[in-house]
């Protein structure tokens, strides 16, 4: 105990703590949307694309986070556009443009000065997180939580229900945009804690964690967020105890705790303490049981 | 009762004109989206208010885009749509559509009661949450349906008719007066096509509208008061009550 309070008496990670913890949370309850509506891949493509935007930030001295949104809007726009002029189905179009970007990242990098400076970019180096940095993750975690929060129940309507959303005028298109945009500026923030290739596994991996354990949207949310947190706390003390990544360590206390709930979630349902949640993450059962 | 501040779509919730339809059209032309193909051609129908109407017909008659056009799902090409004596949208909060089953995630963690809650949404408007009176509004409704026992169950774990009883009790919960059912039998038993037959007897009865586009030829005549017979986007015949004329 004594060595943890002494760990967090270093600035840097008191600093990594609270920046790990809030983008944690902010993927997480995001993580909730993205892992109902089988965006996870979208998420993904969104990550790995921001890889040029931040190259050519940082070969220019330019802000990293504003390089990587700007090539994640870039990404989005290319994959709309793709998808609307030619015959190609958004999924393949996703897969193109975003292997393209994330090569092209890796082609600025080669010709950079030296692959050490930008391999961060690529597993996160939440230790380095300035008070400059903290701020703007705070900002951006807190306009994507304050934007899901007012806009939650027509979120969740056109989660399930697009038909009923359109029939009284929510326009479940502007909802998935939005959602998207939320979804960039989470994605580009993440980056700073676990990296460009792991980004991924703090939207997906404490949402699908938390659809173990419970059948409501509102407390898979809260659930996802206290995994994340708990990760994040988790991932970060025993990298600075072992000496291993940061970004590598917090995605693997999110796996971990993963497989525990996968363990327990699956005795549960053998014995019937949690019923009804053998099949939460897989497809939709949409003709129900016959009377 | 709850008023939005922002409705949706900036939509003003006008009252039906006195005598007119609860649902007419005349001239409709719908086109499948992206083609040339006609879903709908040059129809014409009227649904008198509070009575129940079938819909017939092959695959791609037009039952399905009809009920869309109705519900302001689908925009029509050319033609005239009056709701209630209204233009589409304008009392939208009296239209509720029943899409076929299939066209919802039923797998996605809500539960029944939150189900037929979103029935109040289109009072609330953005920006403002569900208040006392919508949540008694839903409850009441799970009441009159038989499912204030089953309400807290996900929606995807009720039975196929529970499904579609919930999705009357919200189309009840918004208050809707028209209520347009896309193939709601499709995938239901005999005893649970009766109960829900025996229901859209008592809507009837209530005032409501009824437009149901099925499949079951067995006893149309008795169980509607008409019958519209399409086939390739044009009304072939109207059997039972004249409430709609054809092109």
């Amino acid at each position: 105990m004594q060595e943890l309070i002494e760990a967090f008496q270093f600035p840097f990670m008191r600093n990594a703590l609270l920046a790990a913890v809030m983008i944690g949370v902010t993927c997480a309850v995001l993580g909730a949307h993205v892992v109902q509506r089988r965006m996870a891949f979208v998420g993904d493509a969104l990550a790995h694309s921001t890889l040029p935007g931040l190259v050519i930030a940082h070969l220019c001295g330019w802000s990293l986070s504003l390089g990587g949104l700007v090539s994640a809007l870039l990404t989005a726009l290319l994959i709309a556009w793709v998808t609307r002029h030619y015959e190609i189905r958004e999924d393949t179009a996703i897969g193109i443009v975003f292997t393209g970007m994330f090569a092209l990242g890796v082609l600025l990098m080669s010709r950079a000065a030296s692959y050490r400076d930008l391999t961060h970019m690529l597993f996160g180096n939440v230790l380095g997180v300035t008070g400059k940095d903290l701020g703007l993750i705070a900002g951006v975690a807190g306009v994507v939580l304050l934007v899901l929060f007012l806009f939650h129940k027509e979120l969740e309507l056109t989660g399930f229900d697009q038909t009923h959303a359109r029939v009284i005028g929510i326009p479940s298109g502007a909802m998935r945009l939005l959602l998207l945009a939320l979804l960039t500026l989470t994605v580009v923030t993440g980056i700073q804690a676990v990296g460009v290739i792991l980004t991924n596994a703090l939207l997906v991996t404490p949402a699908a964690t938390a659809s173990l354990l419970s059948r409501s949207f509102g407390l898979r949310m809260a659930l996802a967020a206290m995994i994340a947190a708990l990760s994040a706390f988790t991932g970060l003390v025993s990298s600075f105890f072992l000496g291993a990544s940061s970004g590598a360590s917090i995605v693997l206390a999110c796996c971990g705790i993963f497989s525990l709930v996968a363990v327990i979630a699956a005795l549960g349902n053998k014995f019937g303490v949690l019923p009804g949640n053998s099949a939460p993450i897989g497809p939709p059962s949409d003709q129900g049981v016959k009377e | 009762m709850t008023r939005a501040f922002f409705p949706y779509a900036l939509r003003t919730h006008h009252p039906p004109r006195e005598q007119s339809p609860a649902f007419e059209a005349s001239g409709l032309r719908v086109h499948y989206q992206g083609t040339s193909c006609l879903a709908l051609d040059n129809l014409t129908i009227q649904v008198r208010q509070s009575s129940k109407v079938a819909l017939v017909g092959p695959n791609g008659a037009g039952k399905s885009s009809l009920l869309k056009v109705a519900a302001g799902l689908l925009n029509p090409s050319a033609g005239k749509v009056r709701i209630f004596g209204n233009p589409v949208g304008a009392c939208h909060h009296r239209v509720a559509y029943l899409p076929q089953r299939g066209e919802m995630d039923w797998s996605f963690p809500i539960s029944l009661y939150k189900l037929v809650l979103t029935g109040r949404y289109v009072h609330t408007g953005w920006l403002r949450w569900p208040g006392k009176s919508d949540y008694a509004i839903a409850q009441a409704m799970l009441e009159k349906f038989d499912l204030s026992h089953l309400s807290q169950r996900q929606i995807g774990e009720l039975s196929g008719g529970q499904q579609q009883r919930a999705l009357l009790a919200r189309a009840l919960a918004q208050e809707a007066d028209l209520l347009l059912l896309d193939e709601p039998l499709n995938g239901l038993d005999t005893g649970a096509q009766v109960y829900l037959y025996y229901l859209m007897d008592q809507l009837a009865l209530e005032g409501k509208t009824l437009v149901v586009a099925t499949h079951d030829r067995g006893n149309l005549y008795a169980r509607f008061d008409s019958v519209v017979h399409l086939e390739a986007g044009r009304i072939r015949e109207i059997s039972g009550i004249p409430c709609a004329r054809t092109n």
